[in-house]
């Protein structure tokens, strides 16, 4: 129980301290070494004596401390600065406050998703040291071994050094384009922990909670960033629905036949709230509309209620910012419902003829729900049947396979 | 720190640039040059002379072993570097962006490793 509450202390405080600590001894990877020990200590002294009444100043100072210790030990010939020395004294006698400059939190997490990192890596160093995973936890929610996760994390500390990665917020200009990365990493690792499901570690589904955590942290240190509270939104809305989104055997439920009592509709309220503001900004963004698609579902109570149209028309907008086969499937599968199957078909029609969708089973599985919607049986059983060919996840399998039973 | 700023792009393209055009480009590189100058961040650079001109050395078993063209085949080719002192990366991406180059080729950005 203990253990617990400081874990979850730790990670409360961390992302601050850690961001601190960056900035005060101007090396990333020092800064997290003197950290991690500072957690470890934390651990074993709060559990004998109990918890400090300032935990963020308690790891603050021991991990200074740490960290001169490190620096000692790595350059022994060299002096260290009369400045730092100082300011470990200064920040000994007033341990009672950790001074947090507002932006260090933010800039940790511009640097941990710059574009000089490759994608994994950004997710890794974001969810270690924003969000206080550990490296196993990491490593159970993507499912490979440790030790990969290990060294990917390492050489990404290592090029932040090498490269001279700079610890900074990007200036204005270089802002919107830079946040573009950090809200396209956050929801890599949403999509990450939503496709998790039943039955799989409860680790990949709290991926979600860990992006959702990332994105509250965006949006209050960067207000007035409405593509910011588009993915917010998007996320949270999604998140609401997620309880209903797999049957106890772990088959997916599509969205026509979820238990919509179970969408968690204090979630759907908190998201519809956050892109109202987004939106009253005046700048769209593809965020923004995904997040209004998703609000538009999860305002209505049964599935006859959804605002077909209205999603169709935003699909649309949606295909005039981000242009491509996958959202142009969606925007088809919208149509089929505003204005009926045929629409749609002819849409998906001229995709499947494109070829940009081959090897994608959700375009087959598409064309079989009209099909079958249609009453054209035969045809609806060969789509399911090309669908299932190349379906891959286990669960998305079995409804294929129940639809494909259910045409007799 | 410095980084080299690394010129990669299509051969072919440049050598079919008419004579109007390689004078543009030219120009561009030449102001660019002056630029990096100006702001005391240039150290050094040079454009190359073509892949077909290059020569890679071998040494395997104590025997050299010499053959014609770049070290490889690639699909974009080295045509010219820059050396450039500079705070940090953010800093080497801004000036490698403005490279001429970046429009069509791959600017590599890289730090020297500090000297022995």
């Amino acid at each position: 129980m203990l253990a617990r509450a400081i874990d979850q202390l730790v990670r409360r405080e961390g992302p601050r301290v850690l961001a601190g600590l960056i900035r005060w001894s101007g090396d990333f990877d020092l800064a997290e070494e003197a950290f991690q020990a500072a957690c470890t200590q934390a651990l074993e002294a709060w559990t004998q004596r109990g918890l400090p009444r300032r935990p963020g100043a308690w790891l603050t100072t021991v991990a200074r401390r740490r960290a001169v210790d490190l620096m000692r030990r790595r350059r022994p010939d060299v002096p260290l600065e009369p400045e730092l020395l100082e300011a470990l004294a200064a920040d000994e006698a007033e341990s009672d406050s950790v001074p947090e400059v507002a932006d260090d939190r933010l800039r940790l997490l511009f640097t941990v998703c710059h574009p000089a990192l490759a994608p994994a890596a950004q997710i890794g160093l974001a969810l270690r040291t924003l969000c206080g995973l550990t490296t196993a936890e990491i490593a159970r929610a993507y499912l490979e071994p440790e030790p990969t996760t290990a060294q990917r994390l390492v050489r990404a500390k290592r090029k932040i050094a090498e490269a001279r990665i700079p610890y900074e917020v990007p200036p204005a200009d270089r802002l919107t384009e830079r946040l573009e990365g950090v809200l396209s990493t956050i929801y890599l690792v949403f999509n990450e922990g939503f496709s998790a499901t039943e039955g799989e570690s409860w680790i990949r589904a709290d991926l979600c909670a860990e992006a959702i955590r990332l994105g509250r942290l965006v949006v209050e240190l960067l207000p007035g960033e409405p593509e910011a509270e588009g993915l917010l939104a998007l996320m949270l809305l999604h998140d609401a629905r997620r309880p209903a989104r797999t049957a106890p055997d772990g088959t997916v439920v599509p969205l026509e036949e979820q238990d919509r009592t179970v969408w968690d509709h204090a979630l759907i309220d908190e998201g519809t709230a956050v892109l109202d503001r987004a939106v009253a900004r005046g700048n769209p963004g593809p965020y923004q509309v995904q997040a209004a698609i998703a609000a538009l579902h999860g305002r209505a109570a049964h599935p006859g209620e959804t605002d077909w149209p209205q999603i169709a028309a935003l699909y649309g907008a949606l295909l005039r910012t981000t242009p491509g086969p996958i959202v142009e499937l969606n925007a088809a599968a919208a149509v089929a419902m505003a204005h009926g199957p045929a629409a749609g078909l002819a849409w998906m029609e001229r995709l499947e003829q494109s070829g940009a969708l081959e090897g994608y089973h959700l375009l087959p599985a598409a064309q079989a729900d009209l099909l079958r919607r249609l009453g054209r049986t035969d045809e609806a059983r060969l789509a399911y049947q090309r669908a299932l060919a190349l379906v891959r996840h286990p669960a998305e399998r079995r409804l294929l396979e129940r639809r494909l039973a259910e045409l007799g | 720190m410095q980084y080299i700023v690394l010129i990669y792009g299509s051969e072919k393209g440049w050598t079919s640039l008419s004579k109007p055009e390689a004078e543009q480009m030219y120009a561009e590189y030449r102001k660019y040059s002056e630029e990096l100058v100006k702001a005391g961040v240039m150290r050094g650079g040079s454009e190359l002379k073509p892949t077909s001109t290059a020569t890679t050395v071998r040494v395997r078993g104590g025997k050299r072993q010499v053959t014609d063209g770049p070290f490889a085949e690639t699909k974009e080719q080295l045509g010219g570097y820059y050396l450039i002192e500079v705070p940090n990366l953010e800093s080497a991406l801004d000036w490698a962006s403005r490279c001429p180059g970046a429009r069509d080729g791959s600017i590599e950005v890289r730090p020297l490793a500090p000297s022995m």
